[in-house]
């Protein structure tokens, strides 16, 4: 029964990699008929206006474009395989490394936000869920309603306003204060290019300390967007369950109110709620646009928007498959988790 | 001796469209016997059951004049009361296992739940018990069972895990809900003999909760009948295939004869004053 299902997993996993890497060709075939279909010309964008005809043939040869498009299409699929996804337009620097520079600063604030919405929102949504109507559900589905109908560049605002204009108690915008920074990059090896988790392997928690104070407002910011969604999806996940037969089989069998609802209940919720956190997480590592703009981030979301504005398209479709790619991997590692939650999952 | 007695039980679902009786006015006693509770579907068999252990959810309520067991006062005990009363005096065997088991926990782990929570057994001591209640009820393999997760589990198995799970704490009261229905009747004939000898035996009361009339005449000593919500009948089980009452009767007219013959099975008669 075990080995069986051991094995029926690996077979799952091993199609689970397969169709992984044809969703991830899918992406790439989207964005190569992008750049191919948008009315703009690598070669002028990269020579300017005033080529001469030999330059843009000797170019045109360069960037494989007299080649046939399936041609085009497999050297673009190889590439980004390893990892190249070209030069940027605007800084003429390779788009994998400009990506490798900005996303972290992503992954931090994401990762960071969608613990806070965790902690909070699960917890939040359970205990809402134990004393439906009550005033603590109604307090819980308030606040969750703020999170989602609030703008989030208003909530930055007052944010910044109130914990770092008036009261003072963080930082502001920025990952590090400008004093640090210098520190940062001379002083910390940039393992992962996360200033907190790069300055803690480092031991230096002067700078943890400053970094820390820096992220913790727009990850508040997110976790709290992230928390009201969590929390209200929690709640019904765990009402559903709490209806069900086996439930009433733990209270016979005298089990305590809290090993009905933390273990029994739970572990069910557990399993329509990867995929929410999942999701969560997903989208705000697309970047947070608006709250990297309001907090001075230099995120993945920030480097796709200020790409676009000067119509940077490497850049543009090297972010997006960066994104897609998060999809597609966070999608698998759901899957994967799922499968370890739910024996019911073939 | 009385184990369990109740007065003018009820239990009431507010609901959107109004208020849903299940059970209206319930009375009865129940000693160290075999109590079999009979009726349509619907009727309020498993309410009735559950409300001995409190265990109706919101917005169902309880209330009765009286609901006593083994001299404590079920409607006065308070939560604390009632959760050191459940599993370990009065259990339940849950109607339809598929629904009742923990879909994502193990079946051992349902099983060794009780002792090791509740009587704060070791594990190693607890297993010993749970494989041995399986063997109780029949289970061939007891150690892939209590590996197993319940939808790997046959109907029957089920409910026969069902079983083994309440029994383990050697309940003073054993409410059945459908306990046999999906066993074949070697397996039944068993499990059957087994709540016997805990009645004889130990001096258990069983409440025993089915749709089989025949078996119920066969199995119980006295039988309760149940229309919408109301004991419409209550006699003795060797007297309820013979029963006048035109309600039971009905329920025997539905009983297909094995060689009788073949025509529809007849519908019931609610024009008479008992089925309001
Ligand atoms: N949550 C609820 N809300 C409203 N009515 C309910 C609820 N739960 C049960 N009822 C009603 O209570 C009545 C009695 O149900 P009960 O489960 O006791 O029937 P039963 O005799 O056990 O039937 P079966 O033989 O099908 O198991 C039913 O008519 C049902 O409609
Ligand atoms: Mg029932």
């Amino acid at each position: 029964m075990t080995s069986d299902r051991m094995t029926s997993t690996v077979r799952q996993i091993g199609g689970t990699a397969l169709t992984l890497l044809v969703t991830f060709i899918g992406l790439l075939a989207v964005t190569f008929i992008i750049s191919r279909v948008v009315p703009i010309d690598p070669v002028s964008s990269i020579l300017g206006d005033r080529a001469s005809a030999a330059q843009i043939a000797e170019a045109r040869e360069r960037l494989g474009l007299d080649q046939p498009m399936w041609q085009q299409f497999w050297i673009y699929v190889t590439q980004a395989l390893q990892g190249d996804l070209g030069l940027s337009v605007r800084t003429r620097e390779p788009v994998a490394a400009e990506i490798a520079r900005y996303f972290p600063a992503t992954l931090e604030l994401a990762t960071l936000a969608t613990i806070l919405g965790v902690v909070v929102g699960v917890p939040a949504g359970v205990l809402a869920a134990t004393k439906p109507g009550s005033l603590y559900d109604q307090i819980v589905r308030l606040i969750g309603l703020m999170g989602y109908s609030m703008p989030v560049f208003w909530l930055g605002l007052i944010g910044l306003l109130v914990f770092y204009g008036q009261l003072g108690w963080v930082s502001g915008p920025g990952r590090l204060d400008a004093s640090f920074q210098m520190m940062f990059e001379f002083e910390v090896t940039p393992l992962t290019g996360m200033i907190l988790v790069d300055t803690a392997l480092a031991g230096r928690w002067d700078m943890f300390a400053n970094a820390f104070s820096h992220i913790i407002l727009p990850a508040s910011l997110l976790g709290y967007i992230s928390m009201a969604y969590i929390s209200r999806m929690t709640r019904s996940f765990m009402m559903n369950e709490l209806g069900q037969e086996y439930i009433t089989t733990a209270r016979v069998k005298g089990m305590p109110e809290r090993r009905v609802v933390w273990v029994h209940a739970m572990r069910n919720v557990m399993v329509p709620l990867i995929t929410v956190v999942a999701l969560s997480y997903a989208s705000l590592l697309e970047g947070a646009v608006l709250t990297e703009t309001i907090f001075a981030w230099p995120g993945l979301g920030s480097y796709i928007t200020d790409a676009l504005l000067v119509a940077d398209m490497p850049a543009v479709l090297g972010g997006t498959v960066v994104v897609g790619a998060v999809f597609i991997g966070l999608n698998m590692l759901s899957d994967l988790l799922y499968r370890l939650v739910d024996p019911r999952a073939l | 001796m009385t184990l369990l007695s109740v007065r003018n039980l009820k239990v009431s679902f507010d609901t959107e469209t109004g208020v849903v009786e299940a059970v209206r006015g319930v009375s009865f006693d129940l000693g160290r016997e075999r109590l079999g509770i009979v009726g349509e579907s619907g009727s309020g068999k498993t309410m009735t059951g559950r409300s001995v252990l409190r265990l109706i959810r919101p917005p169902g309520r309880i209330e009765a004049d009286e609901m006593r067991f083994d001299g404590v006062d079920l409607m006065g005990a308070s939560e604390t009361q009632m959760r050191a009363l459940r599993g370990r005096r009065i259990a339940m065997v849950m109607q339809d296992p598929k629904y009742s088991l923990n879909p994502v926990m193990k079946v051992g782990a349902q099983l060794m739940e009780g002792l090791r929570q509740r009587d704060g057994l070791t594990r190693a001591a607890a297993h010993i018990k749970a494989v041995e209640a399986l063997e109780a009820v029949q289970i061939r393999d007891p150690e892939r069972v209590m590996l197993a997760y319940p939808h790997e589990l046959s109907g029957g198995m089920g409910q026969r895990v069902m079983i083994a799970m309440m029994l383990i704490p050697n309940p003073d009261l054993l409410i059945a809900d459908e306990p046999t229905s999906a066993l074949d009747v070697t397996v039944q004939a068993e499990v059957l003999a087994i709540l016997d000898g805990l009645v004889r035996d130990r001096g258990m009361g069983l409440i025993f909760i089915s749709h089989d009339l025949r078996l119920v005449a066969r199995f119980c000593d006295r039988v309760l009948v149940m229309y919408r919500g109301k004991i419409v009948e209550e006699l003795a089980a060797r007297d309820l295939l013979h029963a006048r009452h035109p309600y039971t009767q009905g329920l025997l007219n539905c009983l297909p004869r094995i060689g009788g013959p073949r025509q529809p099975l007849p519908g019931l008669d609610r024009s008479a004053d008992w089925a309001v």
